[in-house]
């Protein structure tokens, strides 16, 4: 007998009889996009993140400019702040990967309660970006910001593309003696840019 | 007769080197201030948690749909695996099942052979743990580096993480500023925790380009869409699985859970409960490897579908490892992770370990005072207190207890249901030294008496005053 | 309305102050009281220690002292709770009797007296010692892991005593260590967790320190008096008694 057999064997010889499985229906407390938004803000916040809202997207396209025009390594994914950076695939490679000094990425939607941001895999271009780059921005329109994680799980389709994460923050630790430290293995600094263009 | 002979009459020594978990908490609690600082920096933690949980006013109510779930789960897991393995083969992942941690250590090895792999990184896995992958692995030549700082911290030290969430919670600045010293070439002295992480960075940076196969836990597995879940702060299993041509996640039969949607529940419930975040940095949803990757899940057992079968036992899978139980626990933040020899310490391993192994584990059950703060921090409603009770009478039942011990038991258990013995005996106050070793006469194998002074014996019992003022 | 009387093994040989004080207690508060002299222990030595399996002699013997009572009261929570959880006879009818209708001393003043006021009088800082048992298992007060409102029926009494004046050490509702045989067993872990609750209520320049458990205020007294320390550890029923 093979061990997937004698697993599910036990399983169903020790498993107890069938229990129901409960219906989610937790409510969520405000129902204002509004606050859903300043909620979003504060949080992020509180985790280290740093939000900016911005009613236009020009500010972010000059930003970029400047930055590449310093010499750093930027990388831009979105089509709408400019030229896009052609380079970045699936399959480059960690090593060249790791010189990215800033990474611009497209966010899907926001979640208030917690301060995450969902990103599919297509918005990112190769997996690995969001955590290798030195810093992130995301730009994330305002109006996708939604109460908490069950509404966010509503809108999203975690089986869409290959993967996709909840991204909160920048990296970070507090393995050495519970201080927190930002800028463990991943991108030192989180910036969103929240539009309402 | 020292304390710990004085134990020895009532538990059965550990076999081997192994000290229990009274001896190492005797040890650990020798350096009172750095026992001090151990306890205050987890209630730190547990105070972190209170800080968030207070904030979402349906916690409660989200703890109840957490364990209701899990107890869905744990009664269909049959079904819900093969549904899982099934959409997970569907989504190009290839599953393997493992029935101890043998043949899981084995499955590794043989892909990493297979594929020519010589550089491994590993992201934190419990199972692994566990299943002793690391030492399973450098015995046959091959490298794990572990990336979670913790993690790797504590492997520089050849020791294990002393607990789940937090492997180096019982290292000081020092010790961290002394092993990075030894082992990465940092300025001896420096303890600033800025400074080492960089340190840490920028190796394990390097460790990360180079390697050619990721190891990563499952948090959650997801059996209606093949995929599963990751969650770190430091971005160490993402940094892994996305640079590395091969990617092995390990994950427990428990991990399932039905469907995405239940993720918001558990997702809630996790980062709060372990740290007090509204949620980790990084929740990394699997669901197919990516162009040119190969992507393998095992799916483990390792005595899971035994303790399934234990009625009093069977929801301590519903364990998502937050580690709260950890953290509120008086007795662990007074005794250190390593007093619990395994793998998973803490109230949660001492209900987990004797399933595995009851001889090795029989001491665990009694490393509690039974308060119960560990039910009640746990987000999914395990009642930790209540089967560490039942474990005590499994293993006095299946006879893992000192000959020392029955007697006294028996003895006693004679005294309390005879009354008129009772009474001499307790004028005598001889069973009582049975029942209650702190009346003990002989203070000097008195552990009662070692730190404590013993109470003062009044001139009449309560039913002597009794008989003669109110009959 | 009959109440009977059980007071635990360990306080009726040490503390029998604290039996004389519960006993006078409920007197006054128009229960009429008896104690069976024939009761021994509600087995929770033995159960603990992985032994429930020997306590069928002991159950006997607690069901055949206490089935006729209407309430049974008693100045230890763990006992209780012990009972509570874990009593089981041949004579199911008492013994679920028995377990439906065994009180803590305070919770059968709040819940079932319901007393409002307390006519005691002790004039001194008193610092509130929660234990496990009273609180977690028979929800004599809030547990700070829960996110529900507070409420403390020990407190509730206390608050009403004349000159007293209450507080709470810092962790408030964290274990002392005693824990049975926990309190010889893991000597080291529980004289710790003993001294930890003793340094946070002297924070609070407390001359007393009160518990609904006697086991746990034995406990802290031992500590208290090996460090030669000035505070002193006194039941909830001798303050509520007191005049
Ligand atoms: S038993 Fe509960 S509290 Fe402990 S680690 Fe598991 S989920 Fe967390």
């Amino acid at each position: 007998m093979s061990s997937r057999e004698k697993i599910l064997g036990a399983i169903s010889t020790n498993k107890p009889a069938l229990i129901e499985l409960p219906v989610i229906d937790i409510k969520s407390t405000s129902n204002l996009a509004a606050d859903w938004v300043d909620q979003f803000i504060k949080i992020l916040e509180s985790i280290g993140g740093k939000v900016i809202q911005l009613s236009s997207i020009d500010l972010i396209k000059k930003e970029i400019q400047q930055a590449k025009i310093g010499g750093e390594y930027i990388v831009n994914t979105l089509p709408i702040l400019g030229e896009v950076n052609t380079e970045i695939n699936s399959t480059m490679e960690a090593s060249l990967l790791e010189t990215v000094d800033r990474a611009y990425i497209e966010g899907s939607l926001g979640v208030a309660e917690n301060g995450s941001v969902w990103l599919y895999e297509n918005q990112i271009k190769n997996r690995l970006l969001p955590f290798i780059c030195q810093h992130l921005v995301i730009c994330l329109s305002i109006n996708k910001i939604v109460p908490n994680l069950h509404e966010a799980y509503k809108q999203i389709d975690v089986a869409k593309e290959g993967y996709g994460v909840f991204l909160a923050g920048p990296s970070k630790t507090a393995d050495i003696e519970q201080s927190l430290v930002i800028g463990a293995h991943g991108a030192r600094s989180l910036l969103v840019y929240l539009i309402s263009e | 007769m020292n304390p710990k002979n004085f134990n020895r009459l009532f538990f059965e020594p550990i076999q081997g080197a192994t000290l229990s978990h009274s001896e190492a908490a005797e040890i650990f609690n020798k350096d009172e201030a750095r026992t001090d600082w151990h306890d205050e920096t987890l209630w730190f933690v547990r105070e972190k948690r209170d800080k968030a949980v207070r904030q979402i006013s349906e916690w409660e109510q989200l703890r109840t749909l957490g364990s209701d779930i899990k107890d869905h789960t744990l009664s269909n897991l049959d079904n819900y695996l093969t549904e899982f393995e099934k959409n997970a083969q569907a989504n190009g992942i290839k599953i393997h099942w493992a029935i101890d941690a043998e043949e899981h250590n084995e499955i590794i090895l043989r892909i990493i052979r297979e594929q020519k792999v010589h550089q491994v990184v590993k992201s934190k896995s419990m199972l692994t743990e566990e299943c002793h992958l690391n030492d399973f692995l450098s015995q046959r030549g091959v490298e794990v580096v572990d990336t979670d700082l913790g993690e790797r911290i504590v492997q520089f030290r050849n020791e294990p993480p002393s607990h789940i969430v937090l492997p180096a919670i019982h290292l000081k600045k020092q010790d961290v500023s002394e092993t990075f010293h030894e082992h990465l070439g940092t300025e001896k002295g420096n303890n600033d925790p800025q400074y080492l992480t960089e340190a840490a960075r920028q190796h394990l940076r390097e460790k990360f380009i180079k390697s050619q196969l990721a190891i990563t836990g499952v948090n959650f597995a997801i059996a209606s869409t093949g995929g599963f879940v990751v969650c770190t702060n430091e971005g160490n299993a993402d940094m892994g699985a996305h640079a590395a041509k091969i990617h092995i996640a390990c994950m427990g039969i428990e991990k399932i859970i039905p469907k995405a949607e239940h993720l918001g529940v558990f997702l809630r419930l996790l980062a709060r409960s372990a740290t007090g975040q509204p949620i980790t940095t990084y929740s990394s949803h699997f669901h197919q490897p990516r162009a040119g990757q190969q992507m393998h899940i095992i799916i483990v057992d390792n005595g899971r579908t035994k303790q399934l079968g234990r009625p009093d036992f069977r929801s301590s899978l519903k364990c998502i490892r937050c580690a709260a139980c950890f953290n509120t626990c008086p007795v662990y933040r007074r005794s250190g992770g390593h007093s619990y020899h395994t793998a998973v310490a803490g109230p949660i391993g001492s209900i987990l370990n004797p399933n595995l192994d009851m001889k090795a584990n029989a001491d665990l059950p009694f490393a509690s005072t039974l308060c119960g703060s560990c039910s009640n921090v746990c987000p999914v409603k395990i009642d930790i207190h209540v089967q560490l009770y039942k474990w005590r009478q499994e293993l006095v039942s299946e006879g893992y207890t000192a000959t020392g011990k029955k007697v006294a038991m028996k003895g006693m258990a004679f005294v309390l249901s005879h009354p008129s013995i009772y009474r001499i005996a307790g004028k005598m106050g001889r069973w009582m030294m049975r029942a209650f070793p702190f009346i003990m006469n002989n203070k000097s194998i008195n552990p009662w008496y070692k730190q404590r002074d013993m109470p003062e014996a009044p001139k009449q019992s309560f039913r002597d005053w009794y008989k003669k003022n109110k009959q | 309305m009959k109440v009977g009387l059980f007071i635990p093994c360990y306080v009726d040989q040490f503390y029998p102050k604290v039996a004389v004080a519960t006993l006078e207690l409920l007197e006054k508060l128009d229960c009429e009281v008896v104690f069976p002299l024939n009761q021994t222990c509600c087995g929770q030595p033995m159960a603990n220690s992985g032994f429930a399996s020997l306590s069928e002699g002991c159950d006997k013997n607690f069901v055949a002292n206490f089935g006729e009572v209407d309430y049974i009261v008693s100045p230890s929570g763990s006992c209780v709770l012990h009972v509570k959880e874990h009593l089981h006879d041949q004579d199911e009818i008492k013994a679920s009797h028995i377990r439906r209708h065994i009180y803590e001393l305070t919770e059968f003043i709040v819940d079932v007296l319901k007393v409002e006021n307390i006519t005691a009088s002790f004039p001194y800082k008193v610092g509130m010692h929660i234990s496990c048992h009273g609180q977690r298992g028979l929800h004599l007060s809030s547990m700070s892991e829960l996110s529900a409102p507070a409420f403390s029926k020990p407190a509730y009494l206390l608050n009403r005593v004349k000159g007293l004046q209450l507080s709470e050490p810092k962790r408030v509702d964290e274990c002392c260590g005693f824990g049975g045989t926990f309190c010889v067993f893991e000597e080291a872990v529980s004289v710790k967790m003993g001294k930890d609750r003793i340094t946070e209520h002297a924070l609070n320049e407390v001359e007393y320190i009160t518990g609904v458990d006697v086991s746990c205020l034995m406990h802290l007294e031992g500590i208290l008096k090996r460090q030669g320390s000035k505070v002193k550890t006194i039941h909830i029923a001798e303050i509520l008694n007191s005049h």
